[in-house]
């Protein structure tokens, strides 16, 4: 929804819903964010992608707990500190986004919108819808879609073993 | 406006319905055309979507169904009579009907149809030549319909029908329905975390009340499944019509018999059934029905015959589609496999009649000589086996040559909420659902060594004279959490599944309960995976997956031919006859063995004082000759508190292999019985063949030669050691 949108007839500011990885900042749009939890218990899912962490029973609903460091391919969370969960939904449903820290809704304006530089770590760029140019720092608008995807790193092992079925 | 919209939903849910019904109608009286009462409801049906389209100001379906009913009122009256040409084309008239009201519903227009030819069709049939009048002769017929269809529709389109159903019925959306029936699953797993507090509370009103909570939990869960329900003939009342429109196109005559019409289904797995059904029903008039002329030479009957049979069975769904055509021909399966580079030539040489047949339900395999414009083409089985497999299904065929072909399927009730035991691994939860659990099986020490085997790779356990393969879950599953305990090594705990064809054993750490679990689906970024079915949220609030073990098999590459339920093995089912006698035991305080009378030689009472201990274990000496003795009890592990003289079964030679009769001691000779229910479960431990139920009690029915086999190594363990 977000992706598709023209920069022209956009609204001129968008509130963002902001949280900290690995010391980069990143934001969602709000309208995106269903809620923010404390860490939550995860019942690991064998054979998933590295970075499914987990499952979690978000009051009767079961939600796919997704590690962002370990989907953006930034290092990992040392096992002490227990990550936040930013539950976001995507056209395919509802997902928990792993972060380190939460940080403030903030209003940014459009104009201060760009592409993700061409620079970039290829895994972290293509989850990203662009970056906002904050005075003195930098926040990088995460594609909750793109991430949530998964990058399409699921399933390529069943075909393989199913084949094997007579 | 929103009135208006309201009596079109109405007029279009209402029209379906009745045309769902036409279609049936259509076909019972091309058997029977002189049904008046018929061809009447036919008629007031048409009638009243002609007067409420008018109301609409639907032109185009107001000037067909004014055709169709001009042509129903003459039949109506007696003055034509119903021949295969005017089927067809009312049957063409309710086909139109239809393909107008669904564009109605989608976008309010009538479609794009051209119904001209179709209206000048209906009106040439319906001006043919008056027949000698047949029943009482009324008014003129054209006339007389002219003048109905002139008559203002408004007074007949809230025709009273079935009043007494209508005051007692409500029509429900089934959106609500499944939302009730979500709230209903959250309250189940509530429900489930208060039981389970309840055992950490002494407060007994507290229990109390979570007591009566779970029993109102489980009956309203009951309450709103059966609402959910649906008979299969709701899909199953269309087939009539299929077969008969492909069956009239191939110039075949093929009768329909349904049976089990009000077997009742979820309706989210009836919806999916559907197609696979139609699929199967088609291929069957298309490739199983010969045409008469090829019948005839065949000496059988020009009319092919369609069963299709539903019938409830253990918690699950059986249908059957079988025909009395031609039958599956083995041998061009084969080579069209082999062909299709699905199998090699020495596998497939090497395959079972069975397992051949089952090659139907791979992509491409098809053995159509024919491409039709339904069949034959090489697709579709396999995408009815995927279908119902979706729905946690089983399909399977079984064919003779010349004599006809029966599709079976299984398929559960429900799909919501189904009853699970609950498996560890590597300290992780896994739900493995009732339906697919044959039995337990635990393997310790000797037993152990001397069952399981690796052979090539694949890890095999001995069960009964079957090979079965064992599939590790925390190896296939690839969990690396710390191992459980390290004498895990010396023992197994094995859980017998089946799924479709497969059978294997599944080696769990830890085995926790049987619970009612809530199934939820796993969000669309897990769907590859392929071995979990979904995903539940346990008493705890902690979410477990749910092992789909039909992917499981399928990556872990286990293959077992099926053996089927009940029937516990070959030497199980040929030792006990269904009527045979049995002698009913107590072992332990209180388990009930049944021991067959066939197998017994005489019941002595003998002082313990005369038991002797070798190193074979305890023997008796009885008329020159050494008895071995067995005691159940302990045996089976349970507490025996009598010290009177033992109760001992001699069973008659040859029970050993050393050609040696045994003494089995039981606790007490209850009785000896005759009658046995049909009913029977595949034991639960080992030396156990089945459970069974004797006077309305649970019996375990003693599998003796595999008790004295484990014992007799339990005791050559215990003096190695």
């Amino acid at each position: 929804m977000i992706a598709s949108r023209d920069a022209s007839d956009a609204p001129a500011t968008r509130q963002l819903c902001t949280f900290f990885v690995d010391g980069l900042l990143f934001g969602v749009d709000v309208v995106n964010v269903q809620e923010v939890l404390r860490h939550q218990a995860t019942t690991p899912v064998p054979l998933a992608p590295a970075a499914v962490r987990g499952l979690i029973n978000l009051r009767g609903q079961i939600v796919t707990a997704i590690d962002v460091r370990a989907r953006l391919g930034l290092r990992p969370r040392r096992t002490e500190d227990s990550p936040m969960n930013v539950v976001a939904t995507t056209r395919d449903g509802t997902v928990s986004l792993l972060v380190d820290e939460i940080g403030d809704v903030i209003e940014v304006h459009e104009r201060t919108f760009e592409r993700a530089p061409a620079a970039m770590n290829v895994t972290l760029r293509a989850a990203l819808l662009g970056v906002f140019d904050l005075e003195g720092r930098i926040l990088l608008l995460l594609d909750a879609e793109e991430v949530a995807a998964l990058g399409g790193t699921c399933g390529s092992r069943v075909n393989e073993t199913s084949t094997r079925e007579r | 406006m929103t009135g208006d919209d309201d009596l079109l939903r109405e007029f279009l849910l209402e029209s379906v319905e009745n045309l769902d019904r036409l279609d049936q109608d259509f076909v019972a009286l091309e058997r029977e055309p002189d049904d008046r009462e018929r061809l009447g409801a036919i008629f007031r049906t048409i009638h009243t979507i002609k007067g409420t389209s008018g109301f609409f100001d639907l032109s185009r379906l107001e000037s067909l169904t004014h055709a169709g009913e001009t042509l129903l009122s003459r039949l109506r009256d007696g003055e034509l009579a119903l021949d295969g040409a005017m089927t067809s084309a009312l049957l063409a008239t309710v086909d139109a009907v239809r393909g107008m009201l669904a564009s109605i519903e989608a976008d309010g227009s009538e479609g794009s149809l051209d119904i001209a030819p179709l209206v000048a069709e209906l009106a040439r049939l319906g001006a043919q030549t008056r027949l000698p009048p047949r029943g009482p002769s009324g008014p003129a017929g054209a006339a007389d319909s002219r003048a109905a269809a002139a008559a203002p529709a408004s007074s007949e389109r809230a025709a009273p029908r079935g009043a007494s159903i209508a005051d007692t019925t409500v029509r429900v959306d089934v959106g609500l329905l499944d939302d009730v029936m979500n709230m209903v699953g959250e309250l189940v797993l509530a429900r489930n975390q208060i039981v389970q507090l309840g055992h950490q509370v002494t407060d007994p009103s507290f229990v109390k009340a979570s007591q009566r909570l779970d029993l109102l939990t489980t009956e309203l869960q009951a309450g709103i499944m059966k609402t959910r329900m649906q008979p299969i003939g709701n899909v199953w009342n269309k087939l009539p019509r299929v077969v008969r429109d492909l069956a009239h196109a191939r110039g075949k005559r093929v009768d329909v018999e349904l049976d089990g019409a009000d077997t009742e289904l979820d309706r989210t797995i009836l919806e999916a059934l559907k197609d696979p059904l139609t699929h199967l029903v088609r291929n069957a008039v298309d490739h199983g029905v010969e045409t008469p002329a090829q019948r005839r030479a065949a000496g059988k009957p020009e009319r092919g015959r369609l069963f299709l049979k539903a019938f409830h069975e253990s918690g699950q769904v059986n249908i059957e589609v079988s025909d009395d055509g031609a039958g599956l021909d083995v041998a061009r399966i084969r080579a069209r496999a082999v062909e299709r580079g699905l199998v090699t030539a020495e596998h497939a040489a090497q395959l079972s009649e069975r397992e051949a047949m089952r090659l139907v339900f791979e992509p491409g395999v098809s053995t159509a000589e024919r491409v039709t414009s339904v069949s034959g083409r090489g697709v579709g089985m396999d995408v009815v086996r995927t279908n119902i497999e979706k729905i946690g299904g089983a399909v399977d065929v079984a064919s003779a040559l010349g004599r006809g072909t029966v599709l079976k399927i299984k398929i559960p009730l429900t799909l919501a909420i189904v009853p699970a035991l609950i498996v560890t691994a590597r300290a992780e939860r896994f739900a493995v659902p009732q339906v697919n659990l044959l039995e337990l099986v635990r393997l310790e020490g000797e037993q152990l060594r001397a069952n399981v085997e690796e052979v090539g790779g694949a890890t095999l356990c001995r069960l009964r004279g079957d090979l079965l393969p064992l599939v590790f879950l925390d190896r296939a599953l690839e969990l690396t959490g710390a191992d459980p305990e390290p004498s895990s090594k010396e023992r197994v705990t094995v859980v017998v599944v089946q799924a479709d064809d497969r059978r294997f054993g599944l080696v769990v750490d830890g085995i926790r309960d049987t619970e009612e679990i809530v199934v939820k689906p796993l969000g669309k970024e897990l769907e590859g995976i392929g071995v979990f079915a979904g995903a539940t949220i346990m008493g705890d609030g902690r979410v477990a997956l749910i092992l789909d073990v039909l992917g499981l098999a399928r990556r872990a590459g286990v293959v077992s031919e099926a053996r089927p339920r009940g029937v516990t093995d070959e030497r199980g089912a040929a030792e006990i006859e269904p009527q045979a006698p049995l002698l009913l035991c107590r072992v332990g305080e209180e388990g009930r063995m049944a021991i067959p009378l066939s197998l017994i030689a005489r019941i002595e009472e003998i002082d313990r004082a005369s038991v002797e201990r070798t190193s074979g274990g305890e023997v008796v000496r009885r008329r020159g000759e050494i008895l071995p003795l067995v005691d159940l009890s302990r045996f089976f592990g349970a507490t025996s508190r009598s010290t009177g003289p033992l109760h001992v079964v001699v069973c008659a030679a040859p029970i050993t292999a050393s050609g040696q009769g045994v003494g089995l001691v039981v606790e007490q000779v209850l009785d000896i019985v005759e009658e046995r229910s049909p009913a029977r479960l595949r034991g639960t431990r080992p030396g156990v063949l089945a459970t069974v139920v004797v006077r309305d009690e649970v019996a375990e029915l003693l599998d003796v030669e595999g008790v004295v086999r484990m014992a007799a190594r339990r005791v050559e363990g215990a003096v190695a050691a």
